[in-house]
């Protein structure tokens, strides 16, 4: 099962809880698990969020794929100048 | 009020245009003449991007009327080079990657083609005190000033 | 298939790292290259905007029937023209934007929040008319009490300025508003644990002013509306794609009615990221049924484009006598401006980002206050945080005596240190910049009398996203690669360097344009220093695309399976058993046959690029300080970053350069000076002083390769990161040359001769 890491605002939205174990294969199964198990974090997964797998940030990849052994840390996108 | 006819000189080309009172002859350039190589950064004279050379001075297009051209011979970036032949500081510009967005270096060339007419040895000092009216707020300078001193160096034979 | 074994980042490379001259260069030394400003339309008009006078008011009514009766005066539009959006954040390219803020920063609403607020604008047939009307538009405003500061703004009695605004973040919800929009908090391990275990806890609080991105060009556009609902928008911008979402949605189009045309951009850093006079170009144009060119004055570029967010920032790292630090904590507190939308979170991302720190606490405000809503700049947030924290490192270090590049190597994040924002870093390139900066010649030169020298590290992420690139193969061989990224920097030589590298052709052949939002698929702006790696990546990928296609025709002219094809030195070759049976087919000759043999050749990718490489720098500066006058001169200066992979290196080098340089003028002298109303009163380059020439040296740069795993090539982003370590490497010298540590920006002559007066008066016992 991945483990989810919780950044910033995205922890207090998970009820306080820093990290979760989730089984899934890519971010969208990820995603849809996350939202079941903490619905005040649901409507945050939406658009906002980025993800970094394994040290690897991706934004906007619903098909990216998840490892049952990743670190999967949830946190706001970024942008940039 | 009527406008005023001008007759001028513009990268040797005989030019008669007309033009407001208040119009400065960045605007006569840009929107009269279509000579839109000399740009408008500020419109005070603090930025340098619309240097040009009227009657052999470098001067800011945006401090000069229109009407002020009158006789006068300017010389702009649309004249730097000589047919298909760039200007040696226009070709190092590019050796170096001298600019980066590109909107200063109009006014940079003309500025620095007026320092090396004038001295034709500058300094490292005397190339920054010289361009200091020209703002670029992508290179840092540094590259601008490698170009300059090393089109010095070449255009002296070194 | 064949193609694949091109670009891998082993091997040596033929064109990725060479420097040739840029393809876009001669237009930019001859005065022909057309940027927002340097275009005219037939029967075009001329737009103007009214600005806010006052920095807070409620605006009852605006009376536009004189202007509209002065002869040449086409049309007036103000806030009744745009259809107001409803309050939602929604993905807009750059982030989440609240479009109920993005339409009334473009035309205020029911109040003017910032001096300088468009109010009203007009489409005449000259600049004079259009002047002369804007004067007599009659607005009829209530001066309320506005608020600059962002503790003041934060306090229970301020003004407010959006009387619905409820903090975000804050649980419970409060139930009064108030000018902070949302708190943000970022946790890692026990901060007080950690603490506990310094021997050394160093706090303080620091300040940054707002500064403008100052990019020499100033926000312009035509646009040309037509009769059929259908439009055309030439400006200057990051990105052309994130325009047209921007502009439709205001107006209300569909975007596919929408052609918008990235001219070339005159500079940007972050502030042309956003829409300010386009929707109301265009709803001059709809309105006036003729084109409409706008320009910003330098006064309203100052006035009214997003500044970097002015700062207050409480910082305390904790240390052991050994020199490992054990705990950080910050506070922030950043400006938004009049709506929110601060880059706070990446502030409190960047803080401690270079160290490998089991204990971090980050706290952020992003708060309202009545200035011009701050836009990116160069690593937005960043600079301000990291100033903070790199600040005590120093101090840190000298309490213990410790070397600081030494001290920053003993605590640096690389490869597997799990980063003070969440994630576990990839491969990183921290600890070489810092041993490069030990080994240069710049740090073992001592100093002279009386100078100082400081060093700082700086971190920045970088970003992928949506990108397109087509090459289209010409009959003759020769490419045009159309990407979607307007170039900002050179961007162009990269991607034609990319593209040639994975062809194997010569970079000569390959021609860029950006194309525009109907030519390209759609791609997201310049910026987050995703352009090189982001669009470089689409141009490879575009490049294999036609590879395939190539061996494919090969395969079929010679009879041979495709799986005996392959592209070697930009030609295709039979291999296996065939190798040698047919003469190589080049690029040329299959372009030649193209049309013969199945149609032409075109390359595509569309993708969304992830795992940007982020990105470390470490600065060391000289400084020697005027007594007398309290001028700080810059007397050497040395850029060193992790590249990833320097594709074209003059120009990464230009980007180190160019953001120190922006740094420097951050550190020193750049502030905005708004009077007792909140009027700016340095609008202008003369009192807002970038710095010139003769205020900076040479930059010295070494650029560290450390890979980027995910590009074919290695290439992390560059162009944010040298950005973020000069304010404090600065700081860090000035404090070595005078004792006096400088915690408020800039250090202007007034705030340094203060500083050395204030230290030579006894202190009261």
């Amino acid at each position: 099962m991945a483990r989810v890491v919780f950044i910033g605002n995205f922890r207090q939205l998970a009820g306080g809880d820093a990290e979760a174990e989730i089984a899934a294969s890519n971010v969208r199964d990820l995603l849809r698990r996350l939202g079941e198990r903490y619905p005040a974090l649901a409507p945050h997964l939406d658009e906002g969020i980025a993800l970094a797998i394994d040290g690897e940030i991706h934004q906007d990849a619903l098909f990216s794929p998840v490892r049952p052994d990743s670190e999967v840390c949830l946190m706001p996108k970024i942008a940039g100048g | 009020m009527a406008k005023a006819h001008v007759t001028t000189t513009v990268n040797g080309d005989a030019v008669e245009f007309l033009c407001d009172a208040e119009q400065t002859l960045l605007d006569v350039l840009r929107d009269e003449l279509y000579l839109t190589g000399s740009k408008e950064g500020c419109a005070s004279g603090d930025c340098g991007a619309c240097s040009v050379i009227a009657d052999g001075r470098l001067v800011c297009a945006c401090l000069m009327l229109g009407v002020e051209a009158e006789g006068l011979a300017i010389e702009t970036i649309e004249g730097m080079a000589d047919g298909d032949q760039l200007h040696p500081l226009q070709t190092k510009f590019l050796e170096h990657a001298a600019l980066q967005c590109g909107v200063c270096t109009p006014g940079f060339l003309v500025a620095a083609k007026s320092l090396l007419e004038r001295n034709p040895d500058p300094t490292e000092i005397e190339v920054r005190y010289w361009l200091a009216g020209n703002l670029c707020r992508c290179t840092g300078y540094d590259k601008i000033v490698r170009a300059v001193l090393d089109t010095a160096e070449e255009m002296r034979g070194g | 298939m064949a193609a694949n074994s091109h670009g891998k980042t082993n091997g040596s490379t033929r064109w990725v790292g060479t420097r040739p001259v840029r393809p876009d260069g001669v237009d930019k030394v001859t005065g022909r290259a057309r940027f927002g400003a340097d275009v005219h339309l037939p029967n075009m008009l001329v737009g103007k905007v009214l600005r806010s006078p006052h920095a807070h008011a409620r605006i009852h009514s605006i009376d536009t029937s004189a202007a509209l009766a002065l002869p040449g005066v086409k049309t007036v539009v103000t806030r009744d023209d745009f259809n107001d959006l409803p309050s939602e954040f929604v993905p807009a390219g750059e982030m989440l934007i609240n479009y109920r803020d993005v339409v009334r920063n473009v035309m205020a609403r029911e109040k003017a929040l910032f001096e300088g607020h468009p109010v009203a604008a007009v489409a005449a047939v000259s600049e004079k008319v259009a002047r002369e009307a804007l004067a007599r538009i009659k607005v009829d405003y209530e001066v309320l009490p506005h608020v600059l500061d962002v503790v003041e703004a934060m306090a229970p009695e301020a003004p407010l300025l959006h009387e619905d605004l409820i903090t975000a973040g804050v649980e419970p919800a409060p139930t009064t508003p108030s000018n902070v929009a949302k708190v943000v908090e970022f946790k890692l391990g026990d901060v007080e644990a950690g603490f506990a275990e310094a021997d050394i806890v160093i706090e303080r609080e620091f300040s940054t002013q707002p500064v403008h991105q100052g990019y020499i060009e100033p926000h312009a556009c035509i646009a040309n509306y037509s009769e059929d609902g259908q439009a055309e928008l030439w400006c200057t911008t990051q990105g052309h794609f994130v325009v047209r979402g921007h502009c439709a949605k205001l107006l209300g189009m569909d975007v596919s009615k929408l052609r918008v045309t990235a001219s070339e951009i005159g500079g940007g850093f972050g502030g042309k990221t956003v829409v300010y006079l386009e929707p109301v170009a265009l709803m001059l144009s709809r309105k006036s049924g003729q084109p409409v060119k706008m320009t910003m004055s330098r006064e309203e570029v100052f006035q009214a484009s997003g500044p970097a967010a002015g700062t207050r920032v409480w910082a305390k790292v904790g240390m052991t006598n050994a020199g490992r630090i054990t705990a950080g904590e910050a506070v922030l507190k950043y400006q938004a401006g009049a709506f929110q939308g601060s880059p706070v979170q990446p502030g409190c991302m960047c803080a401690f980002a270079p160290y490998d720190l089991a204990h971090v606490k980050v706290v952020g405000y992003d708060v309202v206050v009545n200035r011009p809503k701050v836009a990116a700049y160069r690593a937005p947030g960043a600079p301000q945080s990291e100033f903070a924290v790199e600040s005590i490192i120093d101090e840190l270090a000298k309490r213990i005596g410790m070397d600081p590049v030494e001290l920053r190597l003993k605590n640096a994040a690389k490869e597997g240190t799990k980063a003070a924002y969440g994630p576990t870093f990839g491969p990183v390139g921290l600890v070489e910049t810092l041993e490069e900066a030990k080994a240069h010649d710049h740090y073992r030169t001592p100093l002279k009398p009386g100078q100082g020298r400081g060093v700082a590290s700086g971190f920045w992420f970088n970003i992928g996203g949506e990108t397109c690139a087509t090459l289209n193969l010409g009959e003759d061989g020769t490419i045009a690669l159309v990407a979607g990224t307007p170039d900002i920097g050179g961007s162009r030589a990269s991607l034609c360097l990319q593209a040639a590298e994975t062809l194997g052709v010569d970079v000569e052949r390959i021609r860029p344009l950006i194309g525009d939002t109907s030519t390209l698929g759609y791609t997201f702006l310049t910026g987050g220093s995703r352009t090189a790696f982001a669009s470089g990546m689409a141009v490879i990928e575009a490049a294999r695309d036609m590879i395939r296609q190539l061996c494919e025709r090969a395969a079929k002219i010679w009879d041979i399976p495709v799986d005996a094809v392959e592209w070697i030195d930009g030609e295709a070759r039979p291999a296996g058993s065939n190798a040698g049976e047919f003469e190589p087919l080049s690029l040329a000759d299959l372009a030649r046959l193209a049309g013969k043999s199945g149609g032409p050749f075109v390359g595509r990718a569309q993708i969304n690029a992830q795992g940007a490489g982020p990105s470390f720098g470490t600065h060391i500066v000289d400084v020697d300080v005027d007594r007398e006058t309290g001028r700080v001169t810059i007397e050497r200066y040395t850029v060193i970053q992790d590249a990833g992979k320097a594709v074209h290196p003059s120009y990464v080098e230009g980007q180190l350069q160019g953001g120190a340089v922006q740094g420097i003028g951050w550190a020193l002298n750049e502030e905005y000076i708004y009077d007792d109303k909140g009027r700016l009163q340095n609008p202008g380059f003369l009192d807002y002083r970038i710095p010139v020439c003769s205020d900076v040296p040479m930059i010295d740069t070494v650029i560290v390769e450390v890979p980027n795993p995910t590009h074919p090539y290695g290439v992390r982003g560059v162009g944010e990161t040298p950005i973020v370590p000069p304010m404090a490497a600065i700081a860090n010298a000035v404090e070595g040359a005078l004792g006096l540590r400088f915690t408020d920006l800039p250090m202007s002559p007034p705030r340094v001769l203060k500083a050395l007066g204030d230290a030579r008066v006894p202190k009261a016992a």
